[in-house]
Parts: structure tokens; sequence; C-alpha cells
């Protein structure tokens, strides 16, 4: 088919005019966007009311969306009832093979309660602010933002991280009045300092951007990492809790090593937000003479 | 509001109401990623840019050139891409199709799909680069999305077309 040509103008000024003022307003358009984003990649929280104020003619919608969701995939748990007596005996077994573990778990608790009272360690409580959910994200986007169904009314601030029940999904990034935005750690621009359980060796998990993660050794060269080691939040930086489950490594590696994240963000679960995680204030500096 | 009155040199009073759909076909396109799903990798196209591509290739005049600006940044207000990528981005396409229609006088549907493979690309990747560090690994993912996007376009402009006609019937 031939297009049609609309913007042959003819001798009429008026529509000669409106043409060119109509490429003028183009290009002004693609200049000013191209400053908003050099703006937004020298600041990447401008903006962020306008945002928030969109997120929150949107959210109540994907959170409706959500329960739908969720409500159409409840009843899953139908076949387990196939095999049931099977399963229970099992489960039997395993509980009698790790009464001993159990035990043992309970006195070094005892034991750590005992000893934490006679240093009179201050813990810092990790409350929840809210519990909600992440009723949607940016998915045509190279970026992995989600969007968490609760905001400044419900206590939810900048910085906060968010946390699932099997570990670690993300922290807020912008709060609007019910509606906040959330950096998961998947994303590549997300650190996270973790430590491995098993020896407590510092690292960095760093977002891939493709639903994996980089962990690098904070400090030593040449660190070994071995499959399966698992790594939780250290709690250097202050925004983290420790303790808070991450990833668990693919494979064998040296300096830095692939990682599977144990929270999956996709889980229809819920998504608890804590308060940002402060370390204890160093002691006061002796005041200075100079004063 | 009075509409105004119907002149023999003025637009015809339908053709603002035409444009108006298109507005709001290619708005409730950029409302994709508010799907309950929280993706690990981008894979919803870019449906605003496909509807806007649509309309623009359907006929010329249906919306003005400068409309990838706003349209664009309500996209970027919804996407997740940096803002304004999407303003800049859709406004260039919008430019760009303007140059294709003056060198290309005919054109069939496989040319129209060719340019919008062409806008698709071009504002993924230009959105990716302002957006994500170059370090991420994240370009084999986009390749997909690119080629997701690609491949819903005839259904997007199938769609644009049916609402064009319906809007055209019921005027």
């Amino acid at each position: 088919m031939a297009p049609p040509i609309a913007r042959r103008t003819g001798f009429s000024r008026r529509a000669q005019y409106g043409v060119f003022i109509g490429y003028v307003a183009a290009a002004t358009g693609v200049l000013v966007g191209a400053v908003l984003v050099l703006l937004s990649m020298f600041n990447p929280l401008a903006f962020a009311a306008l945002r928030s104020g969109v997120a929150e003619l949107t959210t109540p919608i994907s959170s409706g969306l959500h329960g739908l969701r969720r409500a159409a995939t409840v009843p899953g748990g139908l076949t387990d009832y196939f095999g049931g007596a099977d399963k229970i005996r099992d489960l039997r077994q395993q509980l009698e093979a790790e009464r001993a573990i159990v035990m043992r778990a309970r006195m070094i608790n005892r034991e750590n309660a005992r000893l934490r009272a006679l240093l009179r360690v201050r813990d810092v409580d990790a409350a929840p602010v809210v519990t909600a959910r992440l009723v949607n994200s940016s998915g045509s986007s190279t970026r992995r933002f989600a969007t968490l169904n609760a905001g400044r009314f419900q206590g939810v601030e900048v910085g906060q991280p968010v946390r699932g029940p099997e570990g670690l999904i993300g922290r807020v990034l912008e709060t609007g009045l019910n509606a906040s935005r959330v950096l998961l750690i998947i994303d590549a621009e997300s650190i996270v300092p973790v430590r491995r359980t098993r020896d407590g060796f510092p690292a960095i998990a760093a977002g891939r951007g493709d639903g994996s993660l980089d962990i690098r050794s904070a400090g030593s060269v040449n660190a070994p990492f071995l499959a399966g080691d698992v790594f939780v939040t250290s709690g250097t930086g202050g925004i983290y809790p420790p303790n808070i489950p991450v990833a668990r490594v693919n494979a064998q590696a040296r300096d830095a090593a692939l990682a599977r994240p144990f929270a999956d963000p996709d889980a229809l679960d819920f998504a608890v937000v804590q308060k940002a995680f402060l370390p204890p204030l160093p002691p006061p500096p002796t005041p200075d003479a100079g004063k | 509001m009075r509409p105004p009155r119907p002149s023999k040199f003025g637009e015809p009073v339908s053709a603002r109401r035409r444009s108006l759909i298109a507005a709001a076909v290619v708005m409730a396109g950029s409302l994709l990623p508010i799907v309950p799903v929280v993706a690990v990798v981008p894979f919803l196209p870019p449906l605003g840019l496909l509807f806007l591509v649509a309309w623009r290739q359907r006929s010329p005049d249906v919306l003005p050139v400068w409309a990838g600006a706003p349209l664009g940044l309500w996209d970027d207000l919804l996407s997740g891409h940096p803002l304004g990528s999407a303003m800049s981005l859709w406004t260039l396409v919008m430019l760009s199709i303007d140059l294709i229609d003056h060198r290309l006088v005919w054109r069939d549907f496989w040319q129209e799909w060719l340019v919008a493979g062409g806008a698709v690309a071009g504002f993924l990747i230009g959105a990716r680069l302002a957006g994500t560090p170059l370090r991420a690994h994240v370009d084999t993912v986009l390749l997909f999305q690119i080629a997701i996007s690609v491949a819903l376009y005839p259904l997007a402009a199938a769609f644009c077309a049916w609402v064009d006609e319906r809007g055209q019937q019921r005027r």
C-alpha cells in the first residue's frame, strides 16, 4: 500500500507552520529526554516522586491481579495425598534420626544465651516493619525493580532491607504513600556484603542481571569457593541485618563464583520489610583540644 | 465543552477523537509491566512502542510527530528504564518513520514489520545502554526479548487496526 501523505501542506501558511512547529516540538522532546536520561544517570533517585505517583495508581490494580493469581494457584496440593502413608513413615524415620541433633542444638542454644547474658551483648533487633507482597516488577526493563504494596503510611522507609521466608530479596529504593520500589539483589547495581557460613569468610554478592549472583572475595586474593558454599549477610555497611541467607555457590571457582540466590521474588509469598541494620556506633572520640 | 462547529477547511471533527483513541491504546500498552509477576529476567515486550509504531504506520496523521515525547514519558514512569529514555527514543522512532515514509513510497506489511523490528531493537538496546551498567550479563536475554517483541508486532498491528475500525464505525 502507498502511504497516505499527510505532511503535504500546500500553500496554506498555517498548515506549513503547524508542521514546522510539530518538528520543532519533536526535536525538543528528544533533547529534553536526553537531558532527563543524563540526570537519571547521575542521580538515579531523581524523579522518584513522579514514579511513585504513578505507582500509587497502578499498585492497587497489581495487588488485585496478584490476589487473583494466588487464588488461582492455591489448590495445587491435591497430588500430595497420594502416597501419603509412605511419606509419613519417611518423615518419622527422619525425625528419629535428627532427635540427637536437635537435643544438641538446644543445649548449644542455651549455652549461647547464657554466654551472651554474661557478656551483656546488646542485640539490635531486626524487628519487621511491615509484611507485604511484591506485586509487580520492571518486566520489560533490564533493571530488576519490584513494587511492594506498602509505603510510607505503613512505615516503609528508603534503605530498609526486604526479605522473604527463604532469604534476602532486596532493599527499598523509593517510597510512595502506599507503594514502594524495591531493588532486587539480582539487579546489576545491587551489592550485598556477605560472609560464608562455614568459616565467616567475607565476600561481596553482586547481582549479574540474569537472575544469578557473583560472589567475589572481599579481602584475600586467590580465595577458593566450593560448590554448595552458603553465604549469608554479614551486617557490614549497616543496611542488611546479619545472618539472612543470600545465595549458594553453583560450582567450584576461585576469587569470583557464580551463585544462585535463595529467595525467589516471584514465589507468591510474603515479603518482610525490616528496619535497616545499624551496627553499634564506635565509642565517642576523646574531645580534641583544638576547640 | 461544546464541540467546535464543523468547518470545511478545518480537520474533520473525528480526527481528534481518533488521535485520542490511538494515544489511549499506546498508554494502555505501556501499562503491561503492572502484570502481577516479579520477573527475574526481562521478558515483557515494550507493548506501548509496538502500538505506537503500529498506529504510526497505519496512518501518518493519527499521531503527530511529537507524540513520542509525552507517550514515552508515560512509559518511562512505568517501565523501569531511566526516565527520559523512551521519551527521546520514541520521538526518534517517530522521526525515523517519517523519513522512511518520504523515501519509501510503496510499502507492504513485510517492510512495516522490518521497520517495527528496527524500532523495537533500537529502543531496547538504547534503554539498556542508558540504564544498566555495561558489565551486566543481560545481553543474551535482551536478544530474546527483542525476538519476542518483533514476533508480536503483527498482533499489535492487527489490534490497532481493529480498534481503529471500531472507533470509526461508532462515530
